[in-house]
């Protein structure tokens, strides 16, 4: 990380308080939910249900932590999807993805607050959840007894299987999209203080999100302002 | 609560990978039900709710024969009722079948069962659930075939017919088959019984059922439980039970392909992050962009 000539460097608030404990809230019950589903995914992994006291306590936890991201997933959609929005710029950023990977971003256009990189991510994850959240439904004797209740259908049982496969090939996905995410905030250096302390340096902005700090400094003349 | 008999071999545990120990190979057993001696008594049932200690809590009559109204965690067989006109013969046949699992010998309660050891396959074939391995996920309903395991409000545990495991490992017979007064329901070794059948079926083939025939589908390579039906072309006459049952392909892709591109792409994933931060190295920022951002803040100000 570099030291403007010994000084601190400019902060940039990036994510104010409640963004952050949304963020966490969803990252840690997704960690919870990818823990015991893969358990129950590949007998070679079962062994990870004694991280919740065994097979029986991780298969009734499951379905109600997803429905805690469910709601904290929510929360972070209505947050950032105007930001996630996709423009023009975006699609010059993807056929420059050699430059993006190489880390030279001298080549790739100005990015606002989020890179196309980061907007697949947010809508992926978002139809992932979606259809997760759907899906497990038709896996949960209780939900699905309730929704049954509610909304006056019987789920037949291939539909039930149906919905164990797509279930699984959905977490898959979710899961792969996950480790893209830790990777991307680990390999950009200066990003995870972004999710922790809330801000990221002034040279993190300039050097990845251009747009988005030139509209941060001309909001105040003070100096930029928290933003979700 | 269903138990383990140790007195069996194992031939197939649930969610295991590896080989299982080495066990004695048993001769197959089977039951037979005879559908065409049933007169639909129930004695099998109330044996079955004796031996095992179940009791299901009484319901309402709403005019039909079935009582209960389905399987449930604690009626583990239950005798169908279904009348059919027989156009060829002109009358009404009155077609009774008890229904309950059919033991498969390709079981796809446990193919789907994703806790180790709460599905097993004797190797006499009996197929068994194991409560206390069992975590009441539900897969082996939709694993199975046939509609059989019902999970417990109760405990939240599945169960279903164990074929008396606990009877056949000292040399008993099935409750049902015990208490079944016309012998519609034989146990013994599997090719005994298909004799039997055989017999059966000659009989009823002899009285004008031309289509008489033993019900033990290829599709889940045979089944352990097996009927004489009269009209073995008309399976789903009996209550609907399948014509062709089979473990669905969709579970097939579930458990089997599934599982193994579903890793494979994790680890690729996660391999990628690894090659490319070794090849790439860290995306640092540099003093440069730092002092850009402060000429910014200066500019805009």
């Amino acid at each position: 990380m570099s030291q403007h000539r010994g000084e601190a460097p400019l902060q940039v608030p990036r994510y104010s308080g409640s963004a952050r404990i949304n963020h966490w809230v969803v990252a840690i019950s997704f960690v919870l939910l990818m823990i015991s589903g893969l358990a129950l995914f590949h007998p070679s992994l079962y062994w990870l249900t004694g991280l919740f006291g065994g097979g029986p306590t991780a298969r009734w936890l499951h379905p109600w932590l997803g429905v805690v991201l469910v709601i904290g997933f929510l929360g972070l959609f209505l947050r950032f999807f105007v930001a996630n929005l996709p423009e023009r710029t975006d699609w010059v950023w993807l056929a420059r993805l050699r430059h993006v990977l190489a880390g030279r971003e001298e080549y790739l256009p100005e990015v606002g607050k989020y890179n196309a990189g980061q907007k697949f991510v947010f809508w992926a994850q978002a139809f992932l959840v979606l259809v997760m959240f759907v899906t497990g439904i038709g896996l949960w004797p209780v939900g699905l007894a309730y929704f049954e209740q509610l909304l006056g259908f019987k789920a037949t049982i291939d539909q039930r299987r149906l919905a164990a496969v797509i279930h699984a090939g959905a977490a898959v996905l979710t899961i792969a999209i996950w480790i893209i995410h830790v990777y991307a905030a680990i390999w950009v250096r200066g990003t995870i203080s972004a999710m922790t302390r809330g801000t990221v340096t002034g040279g993190w902005a300039w050097r990845h999100h251009r747009k988005w700090l030139r509209k941060e400094i001309g909001k105040e003349p003070g100096g930029p302002q928290p933003a979700e | 609560m269903s138990q383990l008999q140790p007195a069996f071999g194992l031939a197939k545990r649930s969610a295991t990978t590896g080989a299982l120990p080495p066990a004695k190979a048993e001769t197959p057993v089977a039951k037979m039900i005879d559908v065409s001696k049933c007169i639909g008594c129930k004695a099998c049932q109330v044996a079955c709710m004796e031996w095992n200690d179940l009791r299901q809590d009484i319901e309402e009559n709403v005019g039909v024969y079935e009582n209960p109204h389905d399987l449930t965690p604690n009626a583990w067989t239950l005798m169908r009722f279904a009348e059919w006109e027989n156009p060829e013969r002109g009358q009404l046949e009155w077609l009774i079948r008890k229904d309950g699992c059919m033991h498969c010998q390709d079981p796809g309660c446990l193919k789907a069962c994703p806790a180790p050891g709460a599905i097993v396959q004797y190797s006499n074939g009996i197929v068994d659930f194991i409560s206390a391995n069992c975590i009441g996920c539900g897969y082996c309903v939709k694993g199975c075939p046939f509609n059989i395991p019902r999970i417990s409000t109760a405990d939240n545990k599945a169960y279903k017919c164990t074929l008396c495991s606990d009877r056949v490992a000292v040399g008993q017979g099935p409750a049902c088959a015990k208490a079944c007064p016309t012998k519609a329901i034989t146990f013994g070794t599997k090719d005994d019984m298909k004799k039997l059948a055989a017999e059966r079926v000659a009989d009823l083939k002899d009285r004008g059922y031309s289509k008489a025939g033993l019900y033990d589908p290829p599709g889940v390579q045979g089944t352990h439980v097996m009927y004489v039906l009269h009209h073995l072309d008309k399976a789903p006459l009996y209550a609907g039970l399948p014509q062709n049952p089979r473990i669905s392909p969709l579970v097939e892709l579930w458990k089997g392909a599934g599982k193994y591109a579903g890793l494979a792409l994790l680890g690729v994933t996660a391999a990628f992050g690894v090659v490319h931060h070794l090849l790439a190295g860290a995306n640092r920022v540099t003093h440069e962009d730092e002092e850009n951002a402060e000429k910014l803040r200066g500019g805009g100000a």
